[in-house]
């Protein structure tokens, strides 16, 4: 009998009785990362990473029943060994490893291999079947190294400072948004929206070494803003604090940017291809590594994905979740940067 | 290369014209000449000669990174450029290149008439020098356009910021007939070809839809109304014995309307006209899907010809005695056409009426009787205005008549191309026919991005089938759907067919069962029949 089978409430393991990143409210849920299409409310218990832990409680609920695991670290449940590896998304992200009587399967939630310099990296783990995202499981989507990234993310800055205008960059407040301050700290300041400086004292608390920030309050001025690097969650895009800063650009950074066709959607003033999620030399990479015998491809083009896996013999099958949504999982709105923006926006005057 | 490829990376970087303009005043002051002229072609859409067909550099991009087909295909269909895809998909460039724009387009042009393999070798060579984005750009000389949101007034106002040149003259020198493998900057923009050249037609003046009252217009008595006609606006030229057709596209048509030739005989040198083709039997306007049947062809039958006679209804005379008369009053230059058209008596070249009125209110009764006639309502035109190049907001106006509408449920969702790749943006629509639907219409276009989002995720989570890229979804939203006309149609199923169909409103109030039916068309078809 296979270790997972993919039922309406989520991904469920019959023989430990617990479901990976569930959708619909359970007992036990097995939480890969602190995003919001991956942990919902409503759960008895979870499990997760040590670092998500205060992520979720801060996002969801400080009520939350969590309990957690290290990197490397197992527990077992109702016979089935669970253990976590780092899956280079975000903070805390795992790869979720279930081993019960010598059949292993590994659930990587969502993943990407090269190092941000903010996440563990990911750690590919041998396994008989491996869930795999394929956000961007298409040949065009091959990342530049991050370095080349934001040295155009630094130069882009640096030319809006010249010509007096005010960069303003869109980034979610859990995960893109530390791995922009970690990356682009320097001479020039980060300030950021208060949903973000939330999240970054939970960070530091738990012991991540994030640079220095400072938080948008309605006594930063717009000339104070016009000299540093703004950054603000998806829901603030198009608000008029926005459009009320000195000469404001906005440049959105995902890997869909990487595509003109996207940019333009978008309707930013820059877009930058940098994303947290694998490319597709990164995906094939990764499922290559776990030597798996059997992949289960979940949100993004797992048609093509599994298609092509399949044609390359390695068994794969499309399997159909509510992580992020098709074709659109970076630009999702985050549920708790709505929550928050709709809150601090009437506070945060520039002046 | 690297240069043009920054500029594209520059207009692309910004929804603001201002910026744009900038960035183009930027690169005309800092790039070599001949790249500049064939900056202006490309933009203005001229195409550098193409000694490679499209398919075979997919064919080798596909080869040389081992892509199966479908996937590039499924690859294809994300990003919605073929030059893009195949930028995307090839491996980091091992070399780099100096290479200006030009340059390149001259090495292209040399390959003329040699085999494939030169050819291939060439292709492979040059995407192994260059970065993601020329190589787009390289692909695109091949096989595509520039279509990258640089309108030609855009263009022609970057030229004349930096040349400090009169723009009007830009536009005219840079519409036409140049080459720009012969042709140096310096010539191009000063137009010395304008006047060697007796095709040569003047940027059209556009209106502005009104949206005012037409009595905050001031008096009537400081305005020309006349009819406004839906046909392909033209201009016709005569200069020095020879007779030329121009479309608004900047497109020369004078094959295509053999029944306006005799026109080189009645017409003085020196003189250009403007109006609009249409379908015109005894002096009257014939419905729009007539003239479809006339246009874009190759060539034209005898039965066509007799089905759907062409026709020009006179607007305005831009250029008299071979003098450009654009900068006379509108009554001035309508006192001469009245003279060089009203003697004419033709039954197919007409001058367009004036609409004699004496209140606004008497104008606004008239308008509503447009459609008996095939038209779509009154153009207005301040009698001292001169004839402007392009859309210039005051002087002329364009007072439509509303447009039909049906309330129809969306049934099929396609994702569109370009900037929606992404997005479900095409629906097709259906009325109720008894119990079935059928459909009526596809649209794309009048949703706000916000919309268009929410419907994309409506489609995400009610496909019902799936057909390759069309979704097949709950027939449950309800959008009002605007056309221009309606005309029987026995390709489609439903046995009519709308003319230009957009989307004018999402009709969150209405559910499914209320929508319009196929009825209600049908007797739509059978009163506006009687118009034909």
């Amino acid at each position: 009998m296979a270790l997972i089978t993919f039922t309406k409430r989520g991904i469920y393991c019959k023989q430990g009785d617990f479901y990976v990143d569930p959708w619909w409210p359970v007992d036990y849920a097995v939480t890969t990362h602190g995003h919001s299409d991956h942990v919902r409310f409503g759960n008895k218990y979870y499990l997760c990473h040590t670092l998500t832990k205060p992520i979720i409680k801060r996002r969801i609920s400080e009520d939350l029943n969590v309990e957690t695991l290290a990197y490397g670290e197992s527990i077992v449940r109702n016979g089935v060994n669970i253990s976590f590896f780092p899956a280079g998304h975000i903070i805390g992200s795992s790869q979720v490893r279930l081993e019960y009587k010598g059949e292993i399967c590994v659930i990587s939630g969502d993943y990407k291999i090269e190092d941000d310099g903010i996440s563990d990296v990911f750690e590919p783990v041998k396994c008989h079947s491996f869930v795999s995202e394929s956000t961007f499981g298409l040949p065009v989507y091959k990342w530049q190294k991050q370095d080349v990234v934001f040295n155009g993310i630094k130069n882009w800055v640096g030319d809006n400072i010249n010509q007096q205008k005010t960069s303003v960059l869109i980034a979610y407040s859990l995960g893109k948004a530390q791995r922009l301050i970690k990356n682009l700290a320097g001479d020039v300041p980060i300030y950021v929206h208060n949903s973000i400086a939330n999240l970054n004292e939970v960070i530091i608390c738990a012991g991540v070494n994030l640079p220095e920030t400072i938080r948008i309050t309605p006594e930063t001025t717009k000339e104070q803003l016009q000299k540093g690097i703004v950054i603000v969650p998806p829901a603030m895009r198009d608000s008029r604090w926005i459009k009320n800063l000195s000469h404001p650009v906005t440049g959105i950074c995902s890997g869909w940017m990487q595509v003109r066709a996207h940019r333009r959607w978008q309707s930013a003033d820059a877009g930058f291809a940098l994303s947290d999620h694998a490319d597709w030399p990164g995906l094939m990479e990764a499922i290559t590594a776990t030597g798996a015998e059997k992949v289960y491809v979940t949100h993004g083009f797992t048609a093509a994905f599994s298609r092509f896996l399949n044609d390359n013999g390695i068994e794969a099958s499309e399997v159909t979740t509510k992580f992020g949504q098709e074709d659109d999982e970076e630009n999702k709105v985050d549920l708790a940067d709505t929550q928050d923006a709709n809150v601090d926006i009437k506070n945060q005057k520039a002046e | 290369m690297k240069r043009f490829a920054q500029l594209i990376q520059q207009l692309e970087l910004s929804n603001k014209t201002n910026d744009k303009i900038a960035a183009l005043v930027n690169y005309f002051n800092q790039a070599d000449d001949k790249d500049k002229v064939w900056v202006i072609a490309l933009f203005t859409g001229k195409k550098p000669r193409r000694p490679i067909k499209s398919a075979l550099l997919k064919y080798w991009a596909i080869e040389i990174t081992q892509t199966p087909e479908w996937l590039f295909s499924e690859s294809y269909s994300n990003v919605g450029d073929l030059s893009e895809t195949i930028a995307l998909l090839l491996p980091p460039a091992e070399q780099s290149s100096d290479h200006q724009l030009h340059k390149w387009i001259e090495d292209l042009h040399q390959l003329e008439g040699k085999d494939d393999d030169t050819k291939k070798n060439f292709i492979l060579n040059v995407w192994n020098t260059l970065e993601n984005q020329e190589r787009f750009i390289f692909n695109k000389l091949i096989s595509g356009n520039f279509r990258i949101g640089v309108s030609n007034k855009m263009l022609v106002n970057a030229l004349a910021k930096q040349s400090s040149l009169d723009s009007a003259q830009i536009m005219h020198s840079i519409m036409g007939k140049w080459d720009p493998y012969e042709i140096t900057f310096t010539e191009l923009i000063n137009g010395i070809h304008v006047n060697t050249d007796n095709s040569w037609p003047y940027p059209f003046c556009l209106a502005y839809a009104l949206e005012n009252e037409p009595s905050s217009l001031g008096s009537l008595q400081e305005w020309q109304a006349e009819w406004k006609w839906d046909g392909i606006r033209g201009q016709i030229v005569k200069r020095n014995g020879e007779l030329f057709i121009w479309s608004r596209g900047e497109e020369l048509v004078t094959e295509q309307f053999p029944e306006l030739h005799f026109l080189i005989d009645i017409l003085p040198d020196g003189v250009v006209l403007d109006g609009e083709i249409l379908a015109v039997q005894d002096k009257n306007v014939l419905s729009f899907s007539t003239l479809q049947q006339r246009l874009n062809r190759k060539t034209i039958n005898k039965k066509q010809l007799e089905d759907a006679p062409i026709g020009f209804f006179v607007y305005d005379i831009l250029e008299y005695e071979a003098q450009d008369f654009r900068e006379q009053p509108l009554s001035e230059r309508r006192k001469v056409l009245e003279q060089l058209i009203g003697s004419l008596d033709d039954s197919a070249v007409v001058l367009s009426p004036v609409i004699k009125c004496n209140t606004w209110e008497e104008l606004a009764d008239l308008r509503q009787t447009s459609r008996s006639i095939n038209s779509e309502g009154i153009m207005l035109k301040k009698l001292s205005s001169h004839y402007h190049s392009g859309r210039k907001r005051g002087d002329w106006w364009k007072w439509k008549i509303n447009p039909y509408t049906v309330d129809a449920v969306m049934i099929y969702a396609q994702k569109g191309s370009g900037r929606r790749a992404n997005f479900f943006t095409d629906y097709t629509f259906a009325v109720r026919d008894g119990e079935n639907l059928v459909t009526i219409a596809k649209a794309y276009s009048g949703l706000t991005d916000k919309e268009i989002k929410e419907v994309n995720s409506f489609v995400t989570k009610n496909a019902i089938e799936k057909f390759g890229p069309v979704r097949t979804v709950k027939p449950e939203l309800v959008f009002e759907i605007a056309f221009e006309g309606i005309a029987e149609s026995k390709r489609h199923k439903a046995g009519l067919a709308l003319r230009f169909p957009r989307i004018l409103r999402w009709r969150k109030d209405k559910k499914a069962d209320e929508i319009n039916t196929l009825e209600d068309l049908r007797q739509l078809l059978a009163s506006t029949f009687i118009n034909g």
